[in-house]
């Protein structure tokens, strides 16, 4: 593993534990040091874990129990999926703490919930609600237009949207330990998340072909730390998990995100907005699975009932836009 | 098991890859000196001399591994003697025996140990540690612990080879290993080299 400018500096900002300490502890006998939480390690490691996997948006407990019993890696607890958001229009902002607590209690699964951007206290409250990852989320009203949260000030970890790579690189500049390309959230359409993952892996493999040089202007031009551009091209992929969201709704959408280089993928609206939830969510699982086999997809995919009935992007006014919402 | 490659100096051990931590026992598994397959599929499996079972969510690797006919053929190689390393979800998936189950939850099985699930805590007690790891040599490996699992009780056979806090979160049994945590992230390859050791005397 690379042991990278950014990974020395998020560990200093945690009580940071010697790397070859003196006094281990051994069979039954108590630890002679502090553990040491909220590291880098433990929160991009998190993300490691959901690889493969999709995060499934529930409003309820009920909905928590059909995600978690068809496969789901995590769900994101919300007050309204992003379809619903879009329809009813107002502001929209962290959920309700006895929502987000019934969904904690309902499953064994890592529960996640979004905070608004730039809404630290509400990311505050989301970490004392014990969820295990914030989503600082674009498909929420931001609650500041210049900073986003700093998230090297939490010990839970959080996710952030992207549409390209110096956007992404910014967020991990910020602290984020994990990465979902942005998409259109709540349209059902998947063309915006196409969009996002090829603009990210475009970038990323431009950045590969620099020599080191011309990494400085490349730097400057992403508006991201210099360091952490070095070690994008060096490792040819972004230095935290990439999962894929907004607008993913069938299984051959998970597949073909996946295809296009995501680790994994956030479902919103589209399982919970269809026919039949359960057998979609499970269809969407298999299918993340086995992204790379037509035929297994080609089966999870029969017989799902109705596919949430979704939006043409391109007619979409500039403000109902969540992708252009952060910088 | 013709198929199965045996005495080899570069054993093929197999990584279930049906969600999870995959890459990262890959790159663990290769410094180790192993040579490295996907296992999704029955046919897979059956070409492997060992199996990693990763770090991902429990619930999930199991309902797939029902779900796409893997259970069973898990079963009955690890009754046949096939090395298994399971790290986090994969030690889970090795207990005979989970306290609290989900609903449908089923483990491949094959140490004889009851395990607790998130038995540290949620994410945000998630940590790091030195821990001393009996039959790894040169120090303390640093134990990352995610929402890890416990062992809370262990039968005879199994052998206890780290603890935390007076709970085993390391232990073996035959050819057999599970850990609560994650070496896989850590750039340390010490706990994969003693895996690798045991896929090549078991194929001897």
């Amino acid at each position: 593993m690379v042991q990278s400018y950014f990974y020395r500096r998020v560990r200093s900002y945690v009580s940071t534990p010697s790397s070859v300490p003196s006094a281990p502890s051994g069979g039954s006998a108590p630890s002679a040091q502090a553990p040491a939480t909220g590291t880098a390690r433990v929160k991009r490691g998190m993300a490691e874990q959901l690889k493969g996997g999709v995060i499934m948006d529930v409003v309820t407990p009920e909905q928590a129990k059909i995600a978690e019993d068809a496969g789901a890696v995590a769900v994101m607890a919300l007050e309204r999926v992003p379809a619903d958001i879009r329809k009813d229009g107002g502001v929209a902002r962290m959920s309700d703490p006895d929502m987000i607590e019934g969904i904690i209690e309902a499953v064994a699964i890592p529960v996640m919930a979004k905070s608004r951007i730039g809404h630290f206290v509400e990311a505050q409250l989301l970490q004392a609600l014990g969820v295990d990852y914030i989503d600082e989320s674009e498909v929420l009203t931001p609650a500041d237009e210049v900073n986003h949260s700093d998230k090297f000030a939490f010990t839970t970890p959080f996710v952030c949207g992207a549409t390209n790579l110096g956007e992404a690189l910014r967020r991990i500049s910020e602290g984020a330990a994990m990465i979902r390309s942005k998409g259109e959230a709540g349209t059902g359409n998947v063309v915006e998340a196409v969009r996002h993952m090829r603009q990210i892996n475009n970038d990323i493999g431009r950045l590969k072909s620099l020599d080191g040089h011309e990494l400085y202007a490349a730097a400057k031009d992403l508006r991201a730390p210099y360091e952490l551009v070095r070690e994008v091209a060096e490792l040819g992929k972004l230095p935290v998990v990439l999962f894929s969201a907004g607008g993913v709704a069938t299984p051959a959408d998970a597949a073909l995100m996946r295809q296009l280089g995501a680790e994994g993928v956030f479902v919103g609206s589209g399982i919970f907005k269809s026919g039949d939830p359960a057998k979609r969510a499970a269809a969407i699982v298999k299918a993340t699975t086995f992204y790379d086999d037509p035929k297994i997809v080609a089966d999870a995919s029969r017989g799902l009932g109705e596919a949430m009935v979704g939006i043409n992007c391109d007619t979409l006014p500039e403000g109902e836009r969540y992708a252009s919402r952060g910088w | 098991m013709s198929t199965v490659s045996t005495v080899s100096s570069t054993p093929v051990i197999g990584v279930l890859a049906l969600q999870g931590d995959v890459r990262e026992h890959f790159a663990a598994l290769a410094a180790a000196g192993a040579e490295t397959r996907t296992v999704r599929r029955p046919e897979e499996l059956a070409e492997v001399a060992g199996l990693v079972i990763p770090g991902g969510e429990s619930t999930t690797i199991s309902k797939l591994a029902l779900a796409f006919g893997l259970m069973e053929p898990l079963r009955a190689r690890v009754r046949a003697g096939l090395p298994v390393y399971g790290s986090c979800a994969g030690m889970i998936m090795l207990a005979d025996k989970i306290l609290d189950p989900r609903a449908g939850q089923e483990t491949v099985g094959g140490i004889d140990m009851i395990v607790r699930r998130n038995a540290f805590g949620r994410q945000n007690e998630s940590f790091e540690a030195p821990l001393e790891v009996r039959g790894v040599e040169g120090g303390p490996v640093e134990g990352v612990f995610i929402r890890a699992p416990w062992v809370e009780s262990a039968g005879a056979r199994a052998e206890t080879l780290a603890s935390y806090d007076g709970h085993p979160v390391a232990v073996r049994q035959d050819a057999l290993l599970a850990t609560s945590f994650h070496p896989e992230l850590t750039g340390d390859h010490r706990v994969h080299a003693l895996f690798v050791d045991m896929v090549r005397d078991a194929a001897v």
